[in-house]
């Protein structure tokens, strides 16, 4: 007990130092820098890829339905937050729209996750009775129809059709000039309260199913019951996510939550490892830092003294990217940490590593 | 050892006919099992045994037949659909009019019987430890807010004390923090059984617990079945083929045979039973 204290107090610590760094970094840089970018959506795809490792990596569902829940929290979101002063001219083509009030923004994310929340309960029922494949394809679908029904014109004066979403508080202008911290607190928050769901019961018995699912019932733990709580959780967690999104971007369209940002995230978590909080967290920033920073120049052409360098061209990143995740898939399948924690590091279950 | 015995049946199987599409597993099964007995299942391979268990615990749906368990009928089930013109079994219009009771396998092992499986299935990427405290979460009082807030605490410190009691009753103390998987064969076919005891059952069904021991390990596992038996007050149904276990430790045994019962009785009679001796046991070496 001792020994799991000590060893808490210097985790929170770790985490305190992560924070002020953060803090630090924004205000040297400066909040426009390619740095802070990289904080602010490392941190909240961070988020979205524990929240999917809930589910894929410690309950063993293979959902591929984390945009969809997404786009829900991102459009609750801004729905409740567009200022009323500015809602005539969001919806202008759908005279002021129907929602005629606004909410707080911490409230707001609340009721973002809520609201995806409620949408897994639903699709849940149905869904949560397939298998492996079956349930990933039956859950991209969700993705893809939320994604078609938002942009429908007859809920336009909701979700104002395939017109952008757009003046509703962002991280800029809710915090100016510590958006990185106002990232990391609710991230943390979120992140935290998933730690240690994964360390109660509750979190004993996901890993049960995910390693053995007839075992887990003989030990009576009903299946449907826990994989539904898995799952609204998880979406729960998606949609504050999406929101966090929605506010990072600045603006909000339906089109931009495609499948490929599921595969993403599920980039993430492989290449962090299932089944591993801190691999999802440290491969997020890692991804973001990639993808948005140190990979730039893949995509611009070059010429070095008066030769074009081949290959470098818009779009080379994303080849790039898909030789990555094959080298991982074969070669690196535990990815940067395996099923264990940064924390659990050179303690005890030395056995654990190596093993598939 | 003896005054624990009673002629209360904790199981009772009356009729159960499984069959699957034209097969028909379990042909008019009907045993009992008595508060405090270890009552052993034996017979050829393919006889249906593992059948029988899994229509008990809920993981097949009997096509026909009943399974009371404290009096209470847990499985109800008559030939319906399609089967009505299908079915091969005896007894077929006997439930007729009773309605069809199903459970879930989680339901059945709440209502108080667990079970190992014959094919050692443990957590895989969980300590022994864990894998018994796994078996604790049914039993729970709180809900995922109250153990993600960790307003449980009182539980879950009972839990583990269990859990580790629990290890140190079946000797697998010293190895609570090892992957259960990296144990030897012996001490998870144990830790198997400590994991069905964290559920609390008053019935323990055990699928061949020998299976791949040694004549000095299964020696050892016949003591250890009984001295749970006594010190958890339960009632144990086993499924075996290690006849000096089955010898040594039952108080009665049913053969089967084809899905067919051929033979009850205690250890001796089994022995001498003509029937028994030309189906399974064959002649005796010695």
């Amino acid at each position: 007990m001792k020994k799991g204290n000590k060893r808490l107090i210097i985790s929170l610590v770790f985490v305190a130092l992560l924070y002020a760094a953060g803090c630090l970094i924004e205000h040297t840089a400066g909040t426009k820098s390619m740095v802070v970018t990289v904080l602010q959506k490392g941190a909240v795809y961070a988020l979205i890829a524990v929240s999917m490792n809930l589910l894929n990596g410690f309950t063993g569902l293979f959902s591929l339905g984390q945009a969809g829940f997404m786009l829900v929290g991102a459009y609750s979101y801004a729905i409740l937050t567009i200022p009323m002063a500015k809602r005539a001219a969001v919806y202008q083509y759908y005279n002021g729209g129907w929602v005629q009030f606004t909410i707080g923004v911490i409230p707001a994310l609340l009721v973002a996750g809520i609201v995806a929340a409620l949408f897994a309960a639903l699709i849940g029922m149905p869904v949560l009775r397939l298998k492996g494949d079956y349930l990933a394809i039956a859950t991209l679908g969700f993705a893809e129809i939320i994604r078609a029904i938002v942009q429908w014109d007859t809920i336009g004066p909701l979700t104002n059709g395939s017109n952008l979403l757009k003046t509703y508080p962002t991280l800029k202008n809710i915090m100016p000039g510590n958006t990185v911290l106002f990232t990391f607190i609710v991230v943390g928050i979120c992140i935290g309260l998933i730690l240690l769901l994964i360390n109660s019961t509750y979190g004993r018995a996901f890993k049960a199913i995910r390693d053995d699912e007839v075992a887990a019932e003989a030990m009576g733990i009903n299946l449907f019951h826990h994989k539904q709580m898995a799952f609204v959780i998880s979406s729960f967690f998606a949609g504050i996510g999406g929101a966090l999104l929605a506010m990072y971007q600045g603006s909000l369209q339906a089109n931009s939550f495609k499948s490929s940002m599921t595969y993403e995230i599920l980039l993430i978590v492989v290449i962090g490892g299932m089944g591993s909080v801190s691999g999802s967290i440290m491969a997020s920033f890692l991804f973001i830092a990639c993808s948005e920073w140190w990979l730039r120049f893949l995509d611009a052409e070059t010429v070095l003294g008066n030769i074009k360098v081949p290959l470098l061209a818009p779009g080379f990143r994303m080849v790039v990217f898909s030789v990555v995740i094959m080298v991982v898939v074969l070669f690196f399948r535990k990815g940067i940490m395996g099923d264990r924690e940064l924390w659990e590091l050179g303690s005890r279950r030395g056995a654990k590593g190596g093993r598939k | 050892m003896s005054e624990v015995k009673t002629n209360v049946p904790v199981l009772r199987l009356e009729n159960i006919t499984m069959q699957f599409g034209g097969v028909v597993a379990i042909n008019n099964l009907s045993l009992e099992v008595n508060q405090g007995e270890i009552v052993a299942l034996i017979g050829p391979n393919g006889a249906g045994k593992t059948t029988a268990f899994n229509c008990v615990t809920g993981v097949y749906e009997p096509t026909n037949g009943i399974v009371d368990f404290h009096g209470k009928p847990i499985v109800v089930n008559h030939p319906q659909g399609k089967m009505v013109k299908q079915y091969g079994g005896i007894n077929g219009d006997l439930y007729k009019d009773r309605k069809p009771v199903v459970h879930t396998p989680d339901k059945i092992t709440h209502m108080g019987i667990a079970r190992t499986f014959q094919n050692i299935r443990l957590f895989k990427s969980q300590t022994a430890f864990e894998n018994v405290l796994i078996g604790t979460h049914l039993r729970r009082s709180s809900n995922f807010l109250t153990a993600t807030f960790r307003l449980n605490m009182k539980e879950e410190k009972a839990m583990r004390e269990k859990a580790m009691n629990l290890l140190e009753i079946v000797g697998l103390a010293d190895v609570a923090n090892e992957l259960a998987t990296s144990l030897p064969y012996g001490k998870q076919r144990r830790l198997e059984i400590a994991r069905a005891l964290a559920t609390d059952p008053t019935l323990l069904l055990l699928d061949e617990p020998a299976a791949g021991m040694n004549p000095q390990e299964t020696d050892e596992l016949g003591e250890f079945i009984v001295d749970i038996k006594n010190q958890f007050n339960l009632t144990v149904f086993m499924i075996e083929h290690h006849m000096n276990l089955v010898m040594d430790i039952s108080d009665r045994i049913y053969v089967l045979d084809f899905g067919k019962q051929i033979a009850e009785g205690t250890p001796e009679e089994i022995q001498k039973n003509p029937v028994v001796i030309a189906a399974y046991l064959g002649v005796d070496e010695e």
